[in-house]
């Protein structure tokens, strides 16, 4: 089978809508109905969060995500057996999301194999340093017919953007400022002008722009000048005051598009 | 050169720089920099100046008689704890706000447990105008409050971290959120040889003055530079890796570390990472990391906070693997009683960090020729309370 991944930037070019959320987040079954409310949403891709202890990269509100997840008693495992369920209904891409060290426990070769059987078609990890992707993961993810994404931000060099551009299959994952997740609400001139230079590259990936992107406004503002958007705290934000996901998630998604 | 940081970053499997992109610009800039600016003529006069005329070094090493008496063995106390600001970690503090001037930076983040790397950074903000916000732990805030006014007195601003168990750790976290979101003008002052490459290897050769010291304090007194132990506690191990540092390739010099057992190594509540932890990644380096299986970082537990830390540098990571350092530990009460026995028998009252590496004293089964440093990493008065709550002298 053909990587969903690779498929859904063949063929979209525009408004790709990416939606982030922890897996065992607000309760540990939710992470299947509130995938199938997303798809039914009519979101283009589905981040799926592994909960770590210490999350460097996120702000409060995806520290609390990951805190409550791993409270409710979220592990690697029953994460990859909740996607085995939820690739019964849903079948938009799904890649996984999170810190290197659970992984490295579950072990590396494990992970990528396990993963790919339950149905997800590749990897975010953002504290996965690019070279030793190349060095240790990149045959074995492909093997599998996966693919990674990797991050870059406004102080990302244009000789590392390429580098990376070179090392992708499926689309660049450009933060929209240098901070961590869920810190701005908007994007100011410096930031447009880095979205602006970002389209001017001619990169052979499809980029989305992601952090930041919480309503209609900047989600608009991002596609001018991506093929897309990531959403992840405005998102969680969402879930943790919903009493009712699958009506409130359609809303939310209706009211970005 | 065995137990140097490679080109890459790593000792041996340990070390590395797993960060977020959104880091690799300052941590590639200092990578590219730190040794040229720190081997610079013009860097290493001030830094040496400012390690003689403001922190006091050399730190004297002291024949403890009634120590090496009791003990059976001549043992010298280095004697760190002399250090203005009461630690070791003022060495590298000196050394790294020194850097951050070199590579035009204006701000200094830095994060701390018991306080001693938070006043030490302070105190090298304050000496040279620049603006100072500190992370600590809420819960060692609470504990630790002397340092808190410390700091706030030197000008700092401290921020308490409240997620995770609020302790060191979380700190850190804090501190690394803080730089992701301020990247250009601020630098992030790591107080241990943790964090990615190059933080282990620049705070290890900042510290590495306390066994440059060392030996020639030994030529100086006995004739010859190598002693048959140096004794260290390790937190996240900076001023065991400067203890250690010029004796790794003196393979007949025993080195030992000793790590917190707080409770007991098996009880849950302990931070004795070699002895609990495996192969994992924490705070954009690999080492040996307290984790549950599901690679969940477990937090520590010491009666001292500057040991509550679930890792260890990957310098003492590799060390441990490959056996050139012995591993120890010495529980809440054995270093207590070892901090009392020390503050009655040789007038020096050690910080309870310190007084691990002199609890493992009585594990060790010394000559009376032997000859043993001990590096007391710091002194006692930050933990005046704790002392009086154990309340057992
Ligand atoms: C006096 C003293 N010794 C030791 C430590 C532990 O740190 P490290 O292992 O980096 O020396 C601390 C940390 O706060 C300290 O204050």
């Amino acid at each position: 089978m053909k990587n969903r991944v690779v498929s859904l930037f063949e063929k979209k070019k525009k408004n790709i809508l990416s939606v982030f959320y922890t897996a065992g987040f607000p309760s540990l079954n939710a992470t299947k109905e509130i995938a199938e409310a997303l798809q039914q949403g009519g979101v283009d891709m589905i981040e799926l969060g592994i909960p770590f202890s210490d999350p460097v990269a996120d702000g409060p509100t995806i520290q609390a995500s990951n805190k409550i997840a791993l409270d409710n008693g979220m592990t690697v495992t029953l994460l990859l057996e909740q996607l085995k369920q939820i690739r019964k209904t849903v079948s938009v891409p799904i890649l996984l999301m999170g810190y290197l060290n659970p992984v490295l426990q579950y072990g590396i070769e494990r992970f990528v194999k396990d993963a790919a059987a339950a149905g997800a078609d590749g990897f975010i990890l953002p504290d996965l340093p690019l070279d030793e992707y190349l060095d240790s993961w990149q045959s074995l993810v492909e093997q599998h017919g996966l693919v990674t994404t990797f991050l870059i931000s406004p102080t990302t060099s244009e000789e590392r953007i390429r580098k990376v551009d070179a090392a992708t299959k499926g689309f660049i994952y450009a933060v929209s400022s240098s901070s961590t997740t869920g810190t701005r609400t908007g994007f100011d001139e410096d930031q447009v002008a880095y979205f602006k230079r970002l389209q001017s590259m001619q990169l052979k990936n499809s980029f989305l722009i992601g952090f930041g992107v919480s309503n209609r406004e900047t989600y608009q503002t991002v596609c001018e000048y991506a093929n897309g958007a990531i959403i992840g705290s405005a998102f969680i934000k969402l879930l943790q005051s919903s009493t009712n996901h699958q009506q409130d998630i359609q809303t939310f998604i209706s009211q970005l598009k | 050169m065995k137990y140097q940081v490679n080109e890459k970053g790593f000792y041996g499997q340990f070390g590395g720089a797993y960060i977020p992109e959104m880091l690799y610009p300052n941590i590639e800039e200092l990578r590219l920099q730190y040794l040229q600016i720190i081997n610079e003529p013009s860097f290493q006069s001030e830094f040496d100046q400012l390690l003689k005329d403001y922190v006091g070094r050399p730190t004297p090493l002291f024949l403890a008689k009634r120590l090496s008496k009791k003990y059976k063995a001549n043992i010298y106390l280095k004697r760190e704890d002399l250090c203005h600001t009461g630690a070791h970690k003022i060495n590298n503090t000196i050394g790294q706000i020194l850097v951050a001037k070199k590579l035009g930076k204006q701000k200094i983040i830095a994060e701390t447990g018991a306080g001693q790397h938070g006043v030490a950074t302070a105190t090298v903000c304050a000496l040279m105008g620049m603006e100072c916000i500190v992370y600590m732990g809420q819960l060692d805030i609470e504990r630790q409050r002397p340092n808190v006014e410390r700091m706030r007195i030197l000008g700092a601003k401290v921020v308490p971290a409240t997620s995770g168990n609020m302790t060191l750790k979380d700190a850190t976290n804090e501190a690394m959120r803080h730089w992701i979101n301020h990247p250009t003008d601020t630098h992030y002052i790591i107080g241990s040889v943790v964090g990615p490459h190059p933080y282990p290897d620049m705070v290890s050769r900042f510290q590495s003055v306390i066994s440059e010291e060392i030996k020639s304090q030994l030529i100086h007194e006995l004739g010859n530079p190598f002693p048959d132990y140096v004794i260290a506690c390790v937190g996240g191990g900076s001023n065991a890796a400067g203890a250690f540092y010029h004796f790794l390739n003196d393979e007949h010099v025993n080195l030992v570390a000793v790590e917190a057992a707080g409770k007991g190594v098996d009880s849950g509540e302990s931070a004795a990472t070699t002895a609990l932890g495996k192969v994992g990644i924490l705070h954009g380096s690999k080492s040996l990391l307290m984790q549950t299986a599901d690679g969940q970082v477990v937090e520590p537990y010491s009666i001292s906070a500057g040991l509550d830390y679930p890792g260890i540098g990957p310098l003492h990571a590799h060390l441990f693997e490959t056996g050139r350092v012995q591993f120890l530990s010495a529980t809440d009460d054995e270093a207590m009683n070892a901090g009392i026995e020390l503050s009655r028998m040789e007038g020096i009252i050690p910080a309870i960090e310190s007084a691990h590496a002199v609890a493992a004293l009585s594990q060790l089964s010394l000559n009376e020729d032997d000859v043993v440093v001990i590096n007391l990493s710091g002194r006692g008065d930050k933990d005046l309370e704790t002392y009086i709550r154990w309340g057992k002298y």
